[in-house]
């Protein structure tokens, strides 16, 4: 099992190595380069002084030697500096050492996902065995229609509606941001409630999109099993539904979900970038949308590069849950 | 997406604005006639955030706009886009105009306590021109011959050529503590997030992503600013922006017309706002590849002007919150020639010079032809300007209406610029030029700046033009440059080497509670440091500075 684990370890690199080079590759084939912004059409900058600024910046090398010297500085964990004009280090943006945890990009994207994913969790396993057990009566109805819903509402339309309604209207909950103006001056309890009453919103939005597809899975997975032998021998026996429902069927059902939570990763990291902006959340989506608009080679890459460790990891966590939940991989 | 956003918000602030009773601004803000008084802070909404404080490092409006707080120059402009002094007291000019001699204010501090003197001017020159210094702003200084110390508060510079342009180049960019920045190097100091100005405001805290807040200086040489703090609070989503400001958490923002003209239009907008309105500093244009052989004629560029109503493209594109445009130059302002030949819509017109140019339609499929080929061509703007977007259809539509098939087409800039724009490979664009207060446009309009990456990208070419623009930059007497760009603009309107199409209003919001705001030709925010809140209407106190 060890083995099998480590032999797991050494294969995420080769992959991590495919996606960054081809991730270099196509951030470097789009047109443009980071000193267009600012240069383009602009009457103070003559040629010479555009060469410069490339020049400084290393857009004058071909893109392979570029590659080169990017995965030269990673190899020591290393991501360079921002090519925008306060060339701070890519990972003090990230994970800026001077602040507290809480208030680090990665950690309020990271936290965020994780408590987004809790939830789609907590809400979508229940719904899903529910519809399940109750197949095609009205309740089932209902809350496919109401998950699908949830799955074809555009997020950043929600996320406005409900800005105006709690933000606006009713005047309950903060419109956008993380911590309120006066936060330094709160309690310890106020603080805290403070970060919730700006969390409600976000993570709801968040987490609504993502119901349809984790709740379905449930469902069908659930019928799947409802319908195996082990579960109408349980019923045979005379157990009470509920035990057979909940220690026989879902356990079974389960299983597949495991694999789901591995994928999932990188949707929410994607999603992070949308709502992150809508919302005004200071994370790492919102600094990878800024990246990508300025042309910000060395932070796209770094944000890249996380996501697809985080992504990698998630896979690997999903395969060792599988193991231990499942006996026949076990085995082999 | 952003055009969907904007649609849905159109909709919901239609059906929704008689909401809430005033929520959190109850006081009856625009009956207060209390005066000036310390405190309170202002909250501005932004979408970018600064990325670096020095101003010569800079190349974002956020940064330039916070800066611009931080730092003073050796001169500014004037409402009336006059120069005056603003750390120099005077300054004396040379008869053959290669000599500018600044005479510095004295007793001027840094925010640390150390005195201002013209080390620190020297300092701020001898950085912008170092090789090292990765600046978009260095070809001004590259014309300096000599540049010397004569004594604590006097600064000389010497050009090669009389440069006409060179006084206000002497601005905000360039001023520098030697005594905090000497020996380091200016792309790696701390300072640029954390700097030490003479300017009314200091920085104070910076929040990166979210807010930067600046606090008063006290002992700013023009007196103390009456508001203590003012917060650039970022605000990625423009909606959002928005919806904060409905709710009372921002104080100021930019506006779109759609804003300025439907969304505010309420009873809450007027109770606890005002709204602000001036030209901006550049205009929107269509303009023609000279080298095409369709438009190398003057009559079909005429005609095409004349095709085009340019009030209803403020009308309908600006919501009237704009101006037609005659020339390079903003309305109102020195360099404006408003005697220029004007092409009052006049489809007639547009015709007949058609006509004269070969173009008829013979084959009646109602579109004008000339030896067996129809008049079809492309326009090229680029992506994400909604305004530009509107402009390009209702000319299509226009044109379509005198016999000429124009196709659109969007491309993201920096595709358009390298490969269409750069290499001349286009027939017509619509784009728009940022005017630079002093008139000068060498870079724009003569026929040396033709080359790749180059602004004269149209090719336009006449010899008197070249004269003139040479003259104008040559000279530091403001009756001989108003002649030479008043001539230029009437050159300009006679050959249309571009349709001058309008100039936009900027137009911003600010709580009613913000008093001592006074719109000029150069904006608002000049006299920021004499705003003021009446102290019955201040809300934000909870945390004095020290």
């Amino acid at each position: 099992m060890l083995i099998y684990f480590i032999k797991r370890f050494f294969e995420m690199i080769p992959t991590l190595f495919g996606i960054t080079l081809i991730s270099f590759f196509i951030i470097h084939l789009a047109p443009g380069k980071p000193t267009d912004v600012f240069s383009e059409l602009n009457p103070k900058i003559t040629p010479e002084a555009r060469e410069r600024l490339e020049k400084y910046y290393g857009l004058d090398k071909p893109v392979i030697v570029q590659y080169g010297l990017w995965l030269k500085r990673v190899a020591r964990f290393d991501f360079g500096e921002s090519f925008s004009t306060d060339r701070r280090p890519v990972m003090q943006k990230i994970w800026d050492k001077k602040q507290p945890i809480t208030e680090r990009k990665l950690f309020i994207t990271f936290m965020l996902n994780l408590i987004e994913m809790v939830i789609i969790f907590l809400v979508a396993i229940p719904i899903g065995i529910s519809s399940a057990t109750h197949q095609n009566t009205l309740y089932d109805r209902i809350t496919t229609v109401s998950v699908f819903i949830g799955f074809a509402i555009p997020s950043f339309w929600l996320a406005l509606l409900l800005m105006m309604l709690f933000g606006v209207y009713l005047d309950w909950l903060p419109v956008s941001g993380l911590k309120s103006m006066n936060y330094d001056s709160l309690s310890m309890a106020g603080k805290l409630l403070d970060r919730l009453r700006h969390l409600v919103l976000p993570v709801f939005v968040a987490s609504f999109g993502g119901l349809a597809g984790l709740s379905r899975y449930m469902r069908s997975s659930m019928l799947d099993v409802i319908r195996q032998d082990y579960v109408t021998v349980a019923r045979a026996k005379g157990l009470s539904e509920n035990k057979v429902i909940y220690r026989h069927a879902f356990r079974n059902a389960l299983l597949p979900l495991i694999t789901l939570l591995g994928l999932s990763v990188p949707g929410l990291i994607g999603g992070s970038v949308i709502f992150e902006n809508i919302f005004g959340i200071p994370g790492m989506g919102q600094l990878f949308y800024n990246g990508v608009m300025a042309r910000d080679y060395p932070l796209i890459m770094g944000i890249l590069t996380i996501g697809a460790i985080l992504t990698l990891l998630g896979n690997l966590l999903a395969d060792i849950g599988y193991m231990l939940a499942d006996p026949r991989i076990r085995a082999r | 997406m952003k055009k969907t956003i904007y649609f849905f918000l159109l909709l919901i602030v239609f059906s929704g604005c008689k909401g809430k009773p005033s929520g959190t601004l109850q006081t009856d803000l625009k009956n207060n006639a209390d005066g000036p008084s310390y405190g309170d802070a202002l909250i501005e909404g932004t979408i970018g955030e600064p990325s670096i404080l020095i101003p010569m490092l800079a190349s974002d409006s956020a940064s330039h706009n916070v800066s611009g707080l931080i730092f003073n120059g050796l001169v500014k402009y004037d409402t009336d886009l006059s120069v005056i002094g603003d750390l120099a007291e005077s300054w004396d000019i040379s008869k053959d105009g290669l000599v500018i001699t600044f005479h510095l204010r004295k007793g001027v501090k840094w925010a640390d306590g150390v005195e201002f003197t013209a080390d620190d001017v020297m300092f701020g020159y001898k950085t912008i021109i170092d090789e090292k210094t990765p600046t978009a702003y260095k070809e001004d200084f590259l014309q300096v011959k000599k540049a010397e110390v004569l004594d604590k508060y006097t600064f000389r510079v010497t050009y090669e050529k009389p440069f006409a342009p060179a006084l206000t180049t002497w601005g905000s960019l360039i001023i520098l503590p030697k005594h905090l920045l000497e020996g380091k190097d200016i792309t790696k100091t701390d300072f640029a997030r954390n700097p030490i100005g003479l300017g009314p405001y200091k920085l104070s805290k910076w929040v990166p992503d979210q807010e930067l807040i600046l606090g008063s200086y006290k002992d700013y040489f023009e007196g103390r600013p009456y508001i203590d703090r003012y917060i650039y609070k970022r605000i990625p989503d423009p909606a959002t922006m928005f919806l904060m400001l409905r709710a009372g958490e921002i104080d100021m923002m930019g506006l779109t017309p759609l804003q300025y003209t439907k969304q505010t239009e309420t009873d809450y907008f007027r109770k606890n706002f005002n709204k602000y309105r001036y030209p901006a500093f550049q205009y929107t244009h269509m303009a023609f590849n000279l080298k095409h052989p369709w438009f190398k004629d003057r009559r079909v560029r005429q005609a095409i002007a004349y095709a085009i109503d340019k009030s209803e493209l403020v009308d309908v594109v600006l919501f009237g919150l704009g101006s037609p445009a005659t020339g390079p130059y903003v309305p109102n302002t020195w360099p404006y020639n408003p005697e220029v030949k004007k092409y009052d819509y006049n489809p007639e017109n547009a015709r007949q010079l058609l006509k004269e140019a070969g173009w008829e339609d013979t084959d009646g499929d109602g579109l004008l032809d000339k030896g067996g080929r129809p008049f079809k061509f492309t326009v090229f703007t680029n992506t994400g300007n909604k305004l530009r977007e509107n402009t390009a259809t209702i000319i299509q539509w226009k044109l379509a209406q005198i016999g000429i098939k124009m196709e659109i087409r969007k491309l993201e800039w920096s595709t358009f610029i390298n490969q269409f724009i750069d290499k001349k490979r286009f027939e017509a664009v619509i784009l728009g030029w940022s005017i630079s207060l002093d008139p000068d446009q060498y870079d724009i309009w003569h026929s040396s700046k033709t080359r790749e990456k180059e602004l004269n990208f149209i090719s336009y070419s006449n010899p008197e033009v070249d004269e003139l623009l040479e003259k104008g930059r040559r000279t530091f007497d403001i009756n001989e440059r108003k002649k030479a760009y008043f001539r230029i603009q009437e050159i300009l309107a006679e050959e249309v080497p571009y349709i001058f199409l309008y100039v936009p209003d900027a137009t911003v919001i600010i709580s009613a509670r913000v008093r001592g705001i006074k719109p000029s030709p150069i904006g608002i925010s000049y006299n920021l440091p004499r705003w003021y809140v009446p102290k019955g209407l201040q809300r934000h106190n909870i945390e004095p500075e020290p």
